[in-house]
């Protein structure tokens, strides 16, 4: 049997687990005048057979699938002859792909050997013989567990307070997966990092000018020495990030004081939504956007004034990627500023001063912790923005200020680095990860700054 | 005010003085005053103005792509030599080239001729092909089809060539042009809706790629992402807000989810790189992958959308339940959960959306690859929307420019439904206690 049907069958099994569980309670409580006599309800009594008959089959089931592979492919290994096993690691990885494939039947590098052939006819035979152990002892497993369970059930026996306690534990599970993920996360982008560190040092990459992760293939190859000093990704980094937030912060920060000061109430229902759908439109149409509209348009602007712009620049980056950033800061603050308690602007009205006075001279000071919280959730989410950069703001890793030269930013680097093909052996892999680790190192630290910053202020007035 | 100042006026001198200095300066303070108003509607007219140019650009820019040049051709199946034996395997690049011929029979020479068949798209041969293998009634009779139209003679039709160079011909030829002329003169050159668009997957012939591949991609990925990160995200944010006791575990739970909603997508990417293609070896550029790197971005948002949305159930709900003597679990089960649901749905909508438009984290698993097969399961290759979007983008062909902003259109279709949704949801089940 399949895994897939397996499972199916598995539920069934489950549902019969249910309705059998069902009726033995009532079956029981019968005897000793009814329902109302059980611990529990009937359903409880159901849902108990139920859980005993499918959760140790699927710890049999998964636990079986998670090193059924592995099994399998040493016992094929160790069939083949002794010259397949003295390959070198790289070689034989290749040779368990073509046998893979062959099993699957897909298509295979080259004409395969007859000893290549067998194997995948014993690998065939194993997976088969496998699927039947699997089929055998997960049915067994989940008969046997429900046939124990269903002949404990009696009047006395407790089964909403295990079932409940089954649920809780899968909501347990279910919340720690965001630890699960971030360990994940910190794992895997770390421990790629460490290995890249281990060719490349640490300050190098830190500190170092000059970036080109192109890596030599043959010896005698120009031009391809392979350096990693990250400083102008870094830089072009910033840079894109300063633009951006010159755009997004005073034209954020002004929407959102209009909007919740000035404005009339049927314009603000209408202009705050509007303004959301700016952050919901996907990155990739503002990539777009920039590469086909805004970045024309700079170029051809600056030649008009006599400037020298690149056809890829920070400036077009920047700016389309602050135009994404706007509605994040305007209705982050917007929050922070309603947030301000009424009685503080009446006292600066009743001191005669005017409602801009007000706001520049008493709600604006009060909100202003939340308000740089908001600007430093805004910087993080720019250094971390991807597409935007990736298809305006140009590969060269130049170490420049100016706006109007192309730079490359970290996410940028990475795309480039892991698209296409990949060898996990090499710094240039390697070293999108060590970026990687930066990127979420930094942004990290921004956000819990500015988590940080903004609950901090919420707090005062409540 | 008035009065308090009003008499003091009368008794000291100095106080005069000090009316006056706030009388003169107020015309300064009343503009500034204006100003200030003026910048904040700036700012809200400018952010409005950039949201219309983005809008109305990518729509101008892609409309035409819902509409695709086609050129009649008057076809004769020659019953020689296609026969139900041959219909699948006959010469239909001749037969394309012949019926073309018949149209300008003037044309000699072997360049002449292959810029002649050049104004055809490739894509014709299968149409045609396609055409005798479904309806073997064709044979022996001349029948006039609508043939897809190449790539530059659909931007010429269309006009796309106006400003640039070389004449307003693009790559076309001199010849070419005069030809596509009298075609259009014989009624024999006519934009059609461009069905291929919605129904073929992606290719690289721009008259021929379609979305199709894509949305079916993006469908099986949100499917995923839907499956996994909904269940596992209402469950987290039953126990967090429900059960958990406040205590150090809890609060670590609790920090790393908001951060997790702020960790940059393609963090994300490198994490289904590392753990789910090269520790459990999952195929690469498959949906499944997608969706669990998708369904890992937007779990956070979901918890958070569903605890404000269980918060928002007051506690007499519970404490009514609990009075009446049913368990913790109960309550939360069959009362709670309940009315908290339509907010968690609206928020999953929204996760959902955002999931859909992603991009960057796709990348890193290779969902680039330039895939031509609609896929049909979870562990085909397959690409998604955004990414056919910006695979396209870096085309250099002018009408794949046209075809880009088109999905994009496609693409913020589907997310406006998605938000309306959304929207009527909140609308729907909106409750006030």
């Amino acid at each position: 049997m399949s895994p897939a049907s397996l499972l199916v069958v598995l539920l069934l099994l489950s549902s019969f687990a249910y309705y059998l569980g069902r009726r033995r309670a009532f079956a029981v409580a019968g005897k000793i005048g009814g329902s109302r006599h059980l611990h529990s309800r009937p359903t409880y009594y159901g849902s108990l057979t139920a859980l005993s008959c499918a959760v140790p089959a699927l710890l049999v089931f998964g636990a079986w699938i998670a090193f059924e592979d592995n099994v399998i492919t040493s016992l094929v290994l160790s069939d083949l002859p002794q010259s397949f096993r003295n390959l070198p690691e790289e070689r034989l990885s290749l040779v368990i792909n073509d046998i893979r494939n062959l099993v699957n039947g897909n298509i295979v590098s080259s004409r395969p050997e007859p000893s290549i052939l067998t194997a995948a006819a014993r690998y065939r035979e194993y997976m088969d013989i496998s699927h039947k152990a699997l089929t055998a002892f997960t049915l067994s497993a989940a008969g046997l567990s429900m046939v124990v369970v269903a002949r404990r059930i009696s009047p006395a026996l407790r089964a909403r307070n295990y079932v409940e306690r089954a649920l809780v534990v899968f909501l347990v599970a279910c919340s720690t997966l965001a630890i699960f993920t971030t360990v994940g996360i910190v794992f895997s982008v770390l421990f790629e990092a460490l290995r890249f560190f281990k060719a490349v040092p640490l300050s190098e990459f830190l500190f170092g000018f000059q970036w080109s992760p192109q890596i030599a293939i043959r010896a005698d190859q120009v031009g391809a020495s392979g350096a990693f000093g990250a400083v102008p990704v870094f830089v072009g980094t910033l840079l894109i990030t300063l633009i951006a937030m010159v755009v997004a912060v005073p034209i954020g920060l002004f929407s959102a004081i209009y909007l919740s000061e000035y404005a009339h109430r049927k314009f603000r229902d209408v202009a705050k939504p509007l303004l959301e759908i700016l952050a919901g439109i996907p990155t990739v149409v503002y990539g777009f956007f920039a590469a086909l509209m805004v970045a024309p348009f700079v170029r051809r602007a600056g030649e008009y004034f006599g400037l020298d712009v690149a056809s890829e620049s920070a400036l077009a980056a920047g700016l389309v990627m602050g135009i994404m950033i706007i509605p994040f800061v305007s209705s982050l603050s917007d929050d922070v500023i309603n947030a301000v308690p009424q009685s503080l602007r009446d006292g600066a009205y009743s001191l005669g001063a005017t409602q801009s006075e007000a706001i520049k001279h008493v709600v604006l000071p009060a909100a202003l912790p939340g308000i740089v919280g908001s600007i430093l959730l805004a910087v993080s989410r720019a250094i971390g923005e991807t597409m935007i950069v990736v298809m305006a703001a140009g590969l060269a890793a130049n170490l420049t200020l100016n706006p109007l030269k192309a730079v490359t930013t970290v996410t940028v680097q990475i795309v480039t680095l892991l698209v296409g093909d990949q060898e996990f052996d090499s710094p240039k892999t390697l070293a999108a990860f060590a970026l990687g680790l930066v990127l979420f190192l930094v942004t990290l630290v921004l956000n819990i700054i500015a988590l940080h910053v903004v609950r901090r202020y919420r707090e005062q007035y409540e | 005010m008035n009065n308090g100042s009003g008499e003091r006026r009368n008794n000291s001198g100095s106080r005069i003085r000090t009316i006056e200095i706030v009388n003169r300066s107020l015309p300064g303070r009343y503009r500034a005053e204006r100003r200030f108003r003026l910048y904040g509607l700036l700012a809200v007219i400018a952010s409005l103005t950039f949201l219309s140019l983005l809008l109305v650009s990518i729509f101008v820019k892609g409309y035409t792509a819902f509409w695709q040049t086609a050129i009649r051709l008057d076809v004769t199946f020659d019953p020689e030599v296609f026969t139900p034996k041959t219909v699948q395997t006959a010469d239909y690049h001749g037969l394309v080239a012949r019926s073309l011929g018949g149209l300008f029979p003037e044309v000699e020479g072997r360049s002449a001729r292959r810029e002649l068949n050049a104004l055809v798209s490739t894509g014709a041969v299968f149409q045609l092909r396609r055409l005798a293998m479904d309806n073997p009634e064709v044979i022996g009779r001349t029948v006039s089809v609508w043939v897809p139209a190449d790539d530059d003679v659909d931007m010429w039709f269309k006009g796309h060539f106006d400003q640039e160079g070389a004449a307003g011909r693009g790559r076309l030829s001199e010849r070419q042009v005069a030809w596509l002329e009298r075609l259009a003169a014989e009624h024999r050159i006519q934009k059609r809706f461009n069905h291929s668009f919605f129904t073929s997957g992606d290719s690289r012939e721009p008259e021929l790629a379609g979305i199709w591949g894509a949305v079916v991609g993006s469908f099986y990925t949100l499917i995923v992402t839907a499956v996994l990160s909904f269940p596992i995200g209402v469950a987290a944010a039953i126990y967090l807000e429900e059960f958990a006791f406040k205590n150090r575990w809890t609060d670590l739970i609790e920090v790393n989810i908001n951060n997790l909603a702020a960790v940059p997508s393609i963090v994300f990417g490198l994490l289904g790189l590392a753990v789910f293609l090269n520790l459990f070896g999952l195929p690469r550029s498959a949906p499944l992958v997608g969706g669990l790197v998708l369904s890992l971005m937007t779990l956070p948002v979901i918890i958070i959308a569903s605890r404000a949305s269980l918060q928002s159930v007051p506690p007499s709900v519970r404490e009514a339940a609990l009075s009446v003597g049913a368990s913790k679990v109960q309550t939360v089960m069959h009362h709670v959960l309940p009315l908290a649901l339509p907010g968690m749905l609206t928020g999953a909508i929204i996760g959902m959306a955002r999931a859909l438009g992603e991009t960057a984290p796709l990348l890193m698993i290779g969902m680039v690859a330039f895939i031509v097969d609609i896929p049909r399961g979870f562990y085909d290759p397959a690409t998604v929307l955004p990414v056919q979007i910006f695979l396209w983008a870096d085309s250099p062909e002018r009408a794949f420019v046209e075809r880009t902003s088109a999905a994009i259109v496609v693409l913020l279709a589907f997310l406006l439904l998605m938000n309306a949704a959304a929207v009527i949801l909140r609308r729907r089940f909106e409750r006030r206690w």
